[in-house]
């Protein structure tokens, strides 16, 4: 994993409430091996009207997607973060998040940022040009009247996407523990059996 | 005296490995449950860093999401699908890993083999790559969905990093009537608290009619925790759980059973547990359940009317509702009853069972579907095709005039070929009314086996109390 380093863009914004992850990239798309290739599908069944955001010059090249509410829930495809990703975006800013798309997005550096329904409106208010930076470091967004914004991020989290550390590895190291839990907690089945 | 605790804190509590300030908890999972569209990934993760399955033997897997439903002596002709599932059986043989494939007699979708092979047990903690794993909550497992990257994980530590839920307890008190079932709690709960209402939340299900519920019924429930935000559901485990389970291939045996017993008994809330959030339904005045729009939390009894935008004096709601009944090719304000359908699906990993079999096969019987309604009944696994069989719900099913196919999950994700054509109406027994879910452009009601068969009758939506 690369390190998380602070970034400026545009926003994309998709006034959508509960975007699921169906729209997100649908399941037909899922049949796939790969965790490549799912960005020409990223909203694919949006994409199919000329207007929609993402078929024109504003949706093109930005790394922030603007979003309603309770983005990404229904089904707990990772295919989702990483069509997102493979299409350019490395932020999503919403008022909230489905809880598995969440965890999903911080493990593919793709930050999901909660913000107040009042930062959210204005968001939405802004010029087509305006430029928000985000920093995972200060856990802040900074818009372009100078406001800054926090937004929370777990610790564990925010540090694995700053020094680049995946979470198995880190898991790995932990194998002491494990082997120390499976000897006192003797498994209830056995598959194999 | 140690502080009450819920069943969900318990369960929690006795997984966690290791737990650390500025650390999220790293949790021990017990059942881990693999199919073939969110694995692929994983095991290839494996590969590239030289990793092993640490626990082949708390691991199984099937295939039920890409598969035909149609004739399996054929082969699969979809060859992205096909090349998916043989992906899948290269995976589980390469790391040890037990698999139920296309022609395995086990074979059927995740979250019904779980349970019918005695794997899902009280007091677990149970992960699938798959949101609806939710399902096995109805044991008294901690159970939810992961993503490819925590399958990835678990594959190779047996391990999360997990932050505990919130608590929020669902309350279902009263008797159902005749013509309602687990299906309409559930839609009623989606329909109050909306799609994102318990996210950050475990609900935990209880009261009478709850308790009333068989497992089938339970696991109903429990399986669509997720539509209204909650990563699981759960219900304590009691008498109804134990018959359930006993004798199950893999639950325990002689001695092992009493002494397995005795600790789930030990599973139910405490009195005076505190919940985060608490709610309740009126299982006496609760009516069939239907939605009419684009998530699982636009529902309304069935014989209510579409909401009407103008109403709503949110925007982003509003634009929401007029995008739903646009995608629907709904009018405001208009009763639901009467709408003309397609299509009837009753099969998933939500009403696939053998009760939801039976009881749609109750109102079938003797009877034939509207010839212009194409009524699709996908059994759930194997093991509920077999005991359709051995009850004759096949015959009944066939000379009624429906489709009756292979298990697996069909068209509730319209990944194998079956699904809607674009603006076709379906009521289906299934969990998600999202846009196309169902397939490219598809209209779908989601509703109770009950209802769903009532309208193959019909052909336009029906209220099963009417023919009861």
């Amino acid at each position: 994993m690369q390190p998380f380093i602070a970034f400026e863009s545009a926003v994309v914004p998709i006034p959508r409430n509960n975007i699921d992850t169906d729209q997100i990239i649908p399941a037909r798309f899922l049949k796939t091996t790969s965790k490549l290739g799912l960005a020409d599908n990223l909203f694919c069944e949006w994409r199919l009207d000329p207007d929609f955001i993402l078929n024109t010059p504003r949706g093109k090249g930005k790394q922030i997607l603007l979003a309603g509410d309770n983005f990404g829930c229904g089904s707990s495809r990772e295919h989702a973060p990483w069509a997102l990703t493979q299409f350019g975006f490395r932020a999503v800013i919403s008022t909230s998040f489905a809880d598995i798309f969440k965890e999903n997005s911080l493990k593919n550096s793709l930050i999901p940022i909660v913000v107040s329904p009042e930062v959210h409106a204005k968001l939405f208010t802004l010029p087509e040009d305006a430029v928000i930076k985000v920093d995972l470091a200060t856990q802040s967004i900074t818009l372009p009247d100078g406001e800054s914004v926090e937004f929370p991020v777990p610790a564990f989290s925010k540090s694995c996407l700053l020094e680049g550390v995946d979470e198995l590895g880190w898991i790995l190291n932990k194998e002491p523990a494990i082997a120390a839990f499976e000897a006192s907690h003797p498994a209830a089945i056995n598959t194999l059996a | 005296m140690p502080s009450p605790l819920t069943l969900s804190q318990k369960v929690w509590n006795s997984h966690i490995v290791r737990e650390h300030a500025d650390e999220p908890s790293l949790i021990y999972i017990d059942l881990h449950l693999v199919h073939e569209v969110t694995s692929p990934q994983a095991f290839s993760g494996l590969r590239e860093r030289g990793l092993k399955v640490r626990r082949p033997d708390l691991t199984v897997a099937t295939t039920d999401h890409s598969i035909p439903t149609s004739d399996r002596s054929l082969p699969i002709l979809d060859p992205i699908a096909a090349k998916q599932v043989d992906q899948l059986a290269i995976n589980c043989d390469e790391f040890g890993v037990p698999c139920f494939g296309v022609h395995s007699e086990d074979q059927g979708i995740v979250h019904v083999i779980g349970p019918e092979l005695g794997l899902t047990q009280p007091g677990m903690t149970v992960v699938c790559g798959d949101s609806h794993t939710a399902t096995h909550g109805a044991f008294g497992a901690l159970a939810f969905g992961i993503g490819t990257s925590e399958v990835q994980n678990v594959l190779a530590t047996q391990t999360l990093l997990q932050r505990p839920s919130r608590t929020f307890k669902v309350q279902v008190d009263g008797t159902l009537k005749a013509g309602v079932s687990a299906k309409d709690i559930i839609l009623a709960l989606c329909a109050k608290v909306g799609i994102g209402g318990g996210t950050g939340c475990v609900f935990e299900y209880t009261g009478s009619a709850i308790r009333a519920l068989d497992m089938e019924g339970r696991m109903t429930v429990s399986n669509m925790s997720i539509e209204a935000g909650a990563r699981a559901g759960m219900v304590a485990p009691d008498d109804t759980t134990f018959q359930y389970l006993h004798g199950r291939r893999h639950a325990p045996k002689g001695a092992a059973w009493d002494a397995a017993v005795a600790r789930w008994k030990q599973l139910p809330t405490d009195d005076g547990a505190i919940f985060d959030h608490e709610l309740s339904i009126d299982a006496n005045t609760l009516e069939p359940m239907i939605t009419w729009g684009t998530n699982p939390g636009m529902g309304v009894s069935i014989s209510g009317a579409v909401p009407d935008p103008r109403s709503i004096a949110d925007a982003l709601q509003r634009d929401a509702i007029t995008k739903a009944l646009e995608y629907m090719g709904l009018e405001a304000g208009k009763p639901i009853l009467g709408r003309p359908v397609n299509v009837v699906f009753i099969g998933s990993c939500t009403n696939s069972r053998i009760t939801d079999l039976r009881a749609a096969a109750a109102i079938l019987k003797g009877r034939k579907v509207n010839p212009n309604v194409r009524v699709m009944v996908v059994p759930g696994s194997q093991d509920v095709k077999r005991q359709a069989i051995a009850e004759g719900l096949p015959e009944i099913f066939r000379a009624a005039g429906c489709d009756y196919r292979e298990p697996g999950c069909s068209m509730c994700i319209a990944m194998n070929g079956d699904q809607l054509q674009p603006g076709e109406y379906s009521v289906s027994t299934s969990n998600r009314n999202f846009e196309g879910r169902q397939g490219k452009g598809g209209r779908t009601f989601l509703a109770s086996p009950q209802t769903a068969a009532a309208t193959a009758l019909s052909g336009v939506v029906s209220d099963v109390r009417s023919i009861l």
